[in-house]
C-alpha cells in the first residue's frame, strides 16, 4: 500500500508510470451522508467517505489500438494498478472503438490543484430537527410519514496522457417524503432534488403531502381504460430519461432500437412530438449544473473510453418536436460521418413560451386523471419501446376543473415515443425529482403534460 | 474442492484484528449498547462483446471498512476505504455522531434479536476454479468463440455477449465476540441473439436461459450448465419466433418453465415476505406487501400443493452464506406451507419486532460503503415428490401457452399486480406443443395466480434460476439471490397482447 496521497497526485503518479501508448486516469472523491425515515421514525443512516481510481491503458498491438480498465477503492499500490491495466490492455486484442485521445480542454473544468470539495452528516443539521418537528405533527394527526434524504459531493480528477488535467465537483441532493394514512390505506408523495439541502423546505413538502392526502379523502374506484391524463413533471421525467437512455445512435443505426428506421439508417429529422418539444442535455443549465466532460470507464453504445476528457456540450435530442440528435460515440460518429455527441448528467424537456402550471392545466380539465409518480417501469418492447409500470402515490380524478377524489391505481402500457406524438399540452418546465430513476439521475426539469388517451391497463390494488 | 478451500490469504494478511480492536473498543468507550466492523473487498469483473469483439473488460475491486452501532437505541453507521487503526477509531466515533443527529427522528429503539457467538467462523462457498486466477485472454477467448458460434449462423444478425463474475470476501466482528471470515464467487454469462428485418424494420432477440450460478469458471467450461449445446439450438428458435403468429390476447393454462418461474417467485413471493416490507421500512421506496404481519398463519397465498422455503443454505445459490452481515448463521425455513403464509425472512432488529426469538439470517450489505439491510434469501417453490416430467404436465393441456425463459418484469408496491414476458412462448393445443407465438405477456394478481397453481412438476424438472442485481435499499443496494423451482401449471391466466398494448 502507498501512503494517502492527494487525489491529484495519484493521477500524476499513474501517469508517470505508464509504459503504454496511451493513458488516462482518474480518482473520483466521495463522501456522502443519509437519513432514511419509516413511520415518523428513523429507519437506517450513514455517513460514508470513499476514493476511486481507475485507470485506462491503450495499447498498440500492431493491429490497433486496445485498452483495459482497471479500478480500485482506497489508495492501491498505483504502480500495480497501471501494470495491471496494460496487461488488460495488451490481453484485449484492438478495439472497435479507437481513435486517438482527446488533447484540447474543454470549457467548464474546475481548479485542477484545489482540494476535492466534501460532505457530511452536518448538511442535515437543520433539516434533521425540522424533519422531527414534521413527525411529531403527523403523529398529532394519526399520520404516517416515510423517505430518504441524502446528500453527496464527488469530486473527480481526470488526467490523461495527452496533456489533460480535469477537475469537476459534483453536489447531488434528494429528498423523498412518502404521506400514508394511519391505516395506509392512502398515499401520496412529494419529492425535491438540490444541490446543498440550503432550498429544501421540509414545510412545503410536508404542504404538499398535506394538500394530496386531503385530495385521497375521498375514493373513487375506476377500471382498467385508456383516460385523459395529467402527469406531473416528476412523471414526465422518468419517461423522458428512458427515452433518452435508448438513444444509441450505433443502435439505431443496426435497426436495433425504436429510433431505427425501417429500410435502414436512424429516424433523425423524423418528427416525434405533435408539439414543438424540446428534449436538451446542457452542463451549465442553471440550477442542473453537471459534468462538462465525459469520464468514462468501460465502453459501450453509450460512451467510449477512447472519449475520456470530450467536452459535453449542450445538446437538442428532439428540437421543436423532431428527433435531432442521437448519442454518439467518436468512433461511431466518425463511421457514420455523424457528430459525436454524449450524455450529460442532466435533461429538461421544454415547450417554448409554455407558462401554465400542474395547477392551472388541471383547472382546465372538464374530466381526467392526475397522477403523481410512476414506478416499476420496465422494457416490455425494445421496437417500439413500449415500457410497463404503475401509477403510485396518488391517482387523482379531475372533475369540471377541480380534484374530486382519489383512485386506484394503474398498470400502464405505454411507449414514451409514441406518447410524444399524442401530447396536447406541455405546461411551463420546473425542476424535478424522477420518482424510479432518482439513485441514478436527479437532475431534471420537466413541463406538466396532458395526454388524452393514457394507457391503464388494469388495475393495481395497490396504495 | 470447495470444501478444502480457505479465505485468500491476501485478504487474511490485512490487519483485521487491529481494525477490530480500535473500532469496537472505541465504539464501546462511547457508550454504544451494539458494534460491529465490516472489512469487505469485492474484486468485481464484467466483460462485454458486441458481434463477438470486446467492447470492454473492466475490472474492479472495492475493498474498505464500515462501522455500525447502536448508541442509546439509535443506528449510527459510517463508512471508509483507509484500513489504519486511526481511520476505525474515526469511523466509530463518526458513527456515534450519525447516531446523534439522527436520534432527533427516531423513536423507534433498536434491539438486536440474540445469536449464539461464534468466536473464528470460516465459510467458503462452493466453486471450482477463481474465474479472477483465469487469465483474461483465456476468459475473452472462450467468450469470444461462443459469440462466433452463434454470430455464424444463419439469420442471426447480431450477437451480444455479457460475462461478470465477482468475488466477495467479508470480514465481521462484533461486541458479542463474534468472528466471521467468509468467501464467496458467483458468475453470470449470457448471450444474446437478434435477427433485423430491413425491409420491414422490425427486429427479435433470444437469449441464453442458463441461470447465474453461485460457481467458479468452471461454469463456462461444463459444469453446471452446456453452453455450446443452448448456442446451437437459439439460431432456429430465433428463427421460429420471428416468424412466430401474434397471441390472441385472452385467458390461457399455463405451463411455466422455471426459467421463467423463478422471476415470478421473486417477484410476487419473495419481495412480499420480507418483514421489513411488510413493516413499512420500505414503503417510501421498494414499497409495502399485501402479506401483512397479522395474517402470518392464516393468508392463503395459493393453492394446497404450493409450499415455499426460505433458505441461505443451497449449494451454488446466489443469497447463500456462512453467516449473515450481522452475524447469524445461514438456515432454512418454511415461508408458505400447503399453500399459506407461514414465515418470513428476517434480520436481527426486525426479528425482534416480528416477535420472533432468532433472525433468520436474512441480513446484507453489498458493499463496505452500505448498512445491511433485510435481502433475499433463497426463495424456492418446491417440488412435488411424484410430480410429472415436463412434457408430461403438457401433455395433460388442452388449450394453453408454455413459458420459457424470462424477459420483461413488472410489479407493483404492494405485490400484488404483475407482468412478466419471457424468451419463448408456445401454444399447447391437445397436449402437444404447436409452435411459437409473439406479442406475449401474463398479467396477474399475485394471490389469484398462485391460487390457480394446479399442478406442480417433479423433483427432476427442479433449477435453480436468479440474479445477481435485485435492487432494494436507501441509498439503493443489488443482491445476488437464487430461486430454485420446479415447472408449474396455472388455469385460466391472463395473457396480453403487447403489440396491441402498443396501441399497433
Amino acid at each position: 500500500m502507498s501512503s494517502w496521497d492527494r487525489p491529484q497526485d495519484v493521477v500524476e503518479k499513474a501517469l508517470a508510470a505508464s509504459t503504454a501508448d496511451g493513458q488516462v486516469a482518474f480518482v473520483v472523491e466521495s463522501s456522502a451522508a443519509n437519513l432514511r425515515w419509516a413511520s415518523n421514525s428513523l429507519t437506517t443512516n450513514g455517513s460514508v467517505r470513499s476514493r476511486q481510481v481507475v485507470v485506462i491503458s491503450f495499447v498498440d498491438g500492431g493491429a490497433g489500438m486496445a485498452a483495459g480498465t482497471v479500478a480500485r477503492t482506497g489508495s492501491p499500490d498505483v504502480a500495480a494498478l497501471v501494470a495491471a491495466s496494460e496487461q488488460a490492455a495488451r490481453d484485449a486484442g484492438p478495439a472497435e472503438d479507437a481513435v486517438p485521445l482527446v488533447s484540447e480542454a474543454p470549457p467548464g473544468a474546475g481548479d485542477w490543484d484545489a482540494d476535492p470539495a466534501e460532505t457530511s452528516i452536518g448538511v442535515f443539521r437543520d433539516f434533521a430537527p425540522a424533519l422531527g418537528e414534521a413527525f411529531g405533527g403527523a403523529r398529532d394527526r394519526g399520520e404516517l410519514l416515510f423517505g430518504y434524504a441524502e446528500h453527496g459531493m464527488a469530486t473527480t480528477y481526470l488526467g490523461t496522457s495527452t496533456g489533460l488535467r480535469l477537475r469537476h465537483d459534483q453536489p447531488s441532493g434528494r429528498v423523498e417524503l412518502n404521506g400514508k394514512s394511519g391505516d395506509m390505506s392512502r398515499s401520496v408523495w412529494a419529492g425535491v432534488g438540490t444541490r446543498d439541502f440550503a432550498d429544501v423546505s421540509v414545510a412545503d413538502l410536508v404542504g404538499d403531502v398535506q394538500r394530496k392526502l386531503g385530495w385521497s379523502q375521498r375514493r373513487i374506484d375506476l377500471p382498467a381504460g385508456r383516460y385523459e391524463t395529467l402527469l406531473p413533471p416528476s412523471a414526465v421525467s422518468d419517461l423522458m430519461i428512458y427515452t433518452h437512455w435508448t438513444m444509441q445512435a450505433r443502435d439505431a443505426d443496426e435497426g436495433r432500437n425504436v429510433y431505427a428506421r425501417p429500410g435502414g439508417g436512424n429516424r433523425i429529422g423524423e418528427r416525434l412530438a405533435a408539439l414543438p418539444l424540446t428534449l436538451r442535455s446542457d452542463p451549465f443549465e442553471p440550477g442542473l449544473e453537471a459534468c462538462p466532460f465525459q469520464v468514462v470507464s468501460g465502453s459501450s453504445a453509450s460512451a467510449s473510453v477512447f472519449d475520456n476528457g470530450m467536452g459535453t456540450p449542450a445538446v437538442e435530442w428532439i428540437s421543436g418536436g423532431v428527433l435531432a440528435n442521437l448519442i454518439r460515440p467518436r468512433a461511431w460518429a466518425l463511421r457514420t460521418t455523424a457528430p459525436a455527441t454524449a450524455t450529460v448528467d442532466n435533461l429538461v424537456l421544454e415547450l417554448p413560451g409554455a407558462t401554465e402550471s400542474l395547477d392551472e392545466m388541471v383547472a382546465a380539465t372538464d374530466r381526467g386523471l392526475l397522477l403523481t409518480t410512476l414506478w416499476y417501469i420496465r422494457e416490455v418492447d425494445p421496437q417500439t419501446l413500449l415500457l410497463t409500470g404503475l401509477t403510485r402515490d396518488g391517482v387523482f380524478l379531475v372533475e369540471g376543473g377541480e380534484v374530486a377524489g382519489a383512485v386506484n391505481n394503474f398498470r400502464f402500457n405505454e411507449s414514451p415515443v409514441d406518447l410524444l406524438g399524442r401530447i396536447t399540452q406541455a405546461g411551463r418546465t420546473e425542476r424535478t425529482l424522477p420518482r424510479e430513476w432518482n439513485d441514478w439521475f436527479t437532475r431534471a426539469a420537466m413541463p406538466a403534460v396532458r395526454v388524452p388517451d393514457f394507457n391503464m391497463s388494469s388495475v393495481s390494488p395497490a396504495s | 474442492m470447495a470444501a478444502s478451500r480457505d479465505v485468500d490469504a491476501s485478504f487474511l494478511a490485512l490487519p483485521l484484528s487491529a481494525l477490530t480492536d480500535a473500532a469496537l473498543t472505541r465504539a464501546l468507550d462511547l457508550g454504544c449498547e451494539h458494534a460491529d466492523l465490516r472489512v469487505e473487498r469485492i474484486r468485481t469483473q464484467s466483460i462485454s462483446l458486441r458481434d463477438a469483439r470486446l467492447e470492454s473488460l473492466a475490472d474492479g475491486e472495492d475493498l474498505g471498512l464500515a462501522v455500525r452501532v447502536v448508541h442509546e437505541g439509535t443506528w449510527g453507521f459510517a463508512a471508509g476505504v483507509v484500513l489504519t487503526a486511526a481511520e476505525a477509531v474515526r469511523l466509530a466515533e463518526e458513527a456515534v455522531a450519525v447516531a446523534q443527529v439522527s436520534a432527533a427522528v427516531n423513536s423507534d429503539r433498536v434491539e438486536l434479536a440474540p445469536e449464539p457467538v461464534y468466536p473464528d467462523a470460516t465459510w467458503v462457498s462452493h466453486y471450482d476454479v477463481d474465474p479472477f486466477e483465469v487469465p483474461d485472454a483465456e476468459k475473452t477467448g472462450l467468450l469470444t468463440e461462443l459469440s462466433e458460434q452463434l454470430l455464424a449462423a444463419d439469420g442471426v444478425e447480431h450477437v451480444e455477449t455479457v460475462c461478470q463474475a465477482v468475488k466477495e470476501q467479508k470480514y465481521y466482528a462484533d461486541t458479542a465476540g463474534t468472528r466471521t471470515r467468509q468467501q464467496r464467487v458467483r458468475i453470470h454469462p449470457d448471450l444474446t441473439a437478434l435477427t433485423v428485418d430491413r425491409t420491414t424494420g422490425a427486429f427479435e432477440s433470444m437469449r441464453t436461459i442458463a441461470p447465474p450460478a453461485g460457481r467458479g469458471w468452471e461454469y463456462l467450461t461444463g459444469t453446471g450448465w452446456d453452453w455450446r449445446a443452448e448456442i446451437a439450438e437459439i439460431p432456429e428458435l430465433l428463427r421460429e419466433k420471428a416468424k412466430a403468429p401474434s397471441v390472441q390476447a385472452g385467458r390461457y393454462d399455463l405451463v411455466v418453465d422455471p426459467s421463467n418461474l423463478w422471476l415470478t417467485i421473486h417477484e410476487s413471493i419473495g419481495h412480499a415476505t420480507e418483514l421489513d416490507r411488510a413493516l413499512g421500512y420500505e414503503a417510501a421506496y421498494a414499497g409495502t406487501s399485501f402479506a401483512t404481519v397479522d395474517k402470518l398463519g392464516t393468508l392463503r397465498y395459493g393453492s394446497e400443493i404450493m409450499d415455499v422455503t426460505g433458505d441461505r443454505t443451497a449449494p451454488h445459490g446466489l443469497s447463500t452464506i456462512g453467516w449473515d452481515d450481522e452475524g447469524v448463521a445461514g438456515q432454512q425455513w418454511d415461508v408458505i406451507r400447503n399453500g399459506v403464509l407461514v414465515g418470513y425472512q428476517v434480520d436481527r432488529n426486525t426479528a425482534r419486532m416480528g416477535g420472533m426469538a432468532r433472525s433468520n439470517g436474512c441480513a446484507f450489505a453489498d458493499s463496505p460503503q452500505h448498512t445491511p439491510v433485510q435481502r433475499m434469501a433463497n426463495v424456492s417453490l418446491q417440488p412435488a415428490p411424484d410430480g410429472p416430467a415436463t412434457d408430461e404436465l403438457i401433455a395433460g393441456v388442452e388449450r394453453g401457452i408454455y413459458v420459457v425463459g424470462d424477459k420483461s418484469w413488472s410489479i407493483d408496491m404492494q405485490r400484488y399486480n404483475f407482468q412478466f414476458t419471457g424468451q419463448r412462448f408456445y401454444r399447447i393445443e391437445g397436449g402437444e406443443l404447436a409452435g411459437q407465438l409473439r406479442d406475449v405477456a401474463y398479467q396477474a394478481t399475485t394471490t389469484d395466480f398462485w391460487g390457480s397453481m394446479r399442478v406442480v412438476g417433479g423433483p427432476q424438472t427442479y433449477q435453480l434460476g436468479g440474479a445477481f442485481n435485485c435492487g432494494k435499499g436507501q441509498p439503493g443496494q443489488v443482491a445476488p439471490v437464487s430461486h430454485g423451482c420446479p415447472v408449474a401449471l396455472f388455469e385460466n391466466v391472463n395473457v396480453l397482447n403487447t403489440s396491441h398494448e402498443a396501441g399497433r
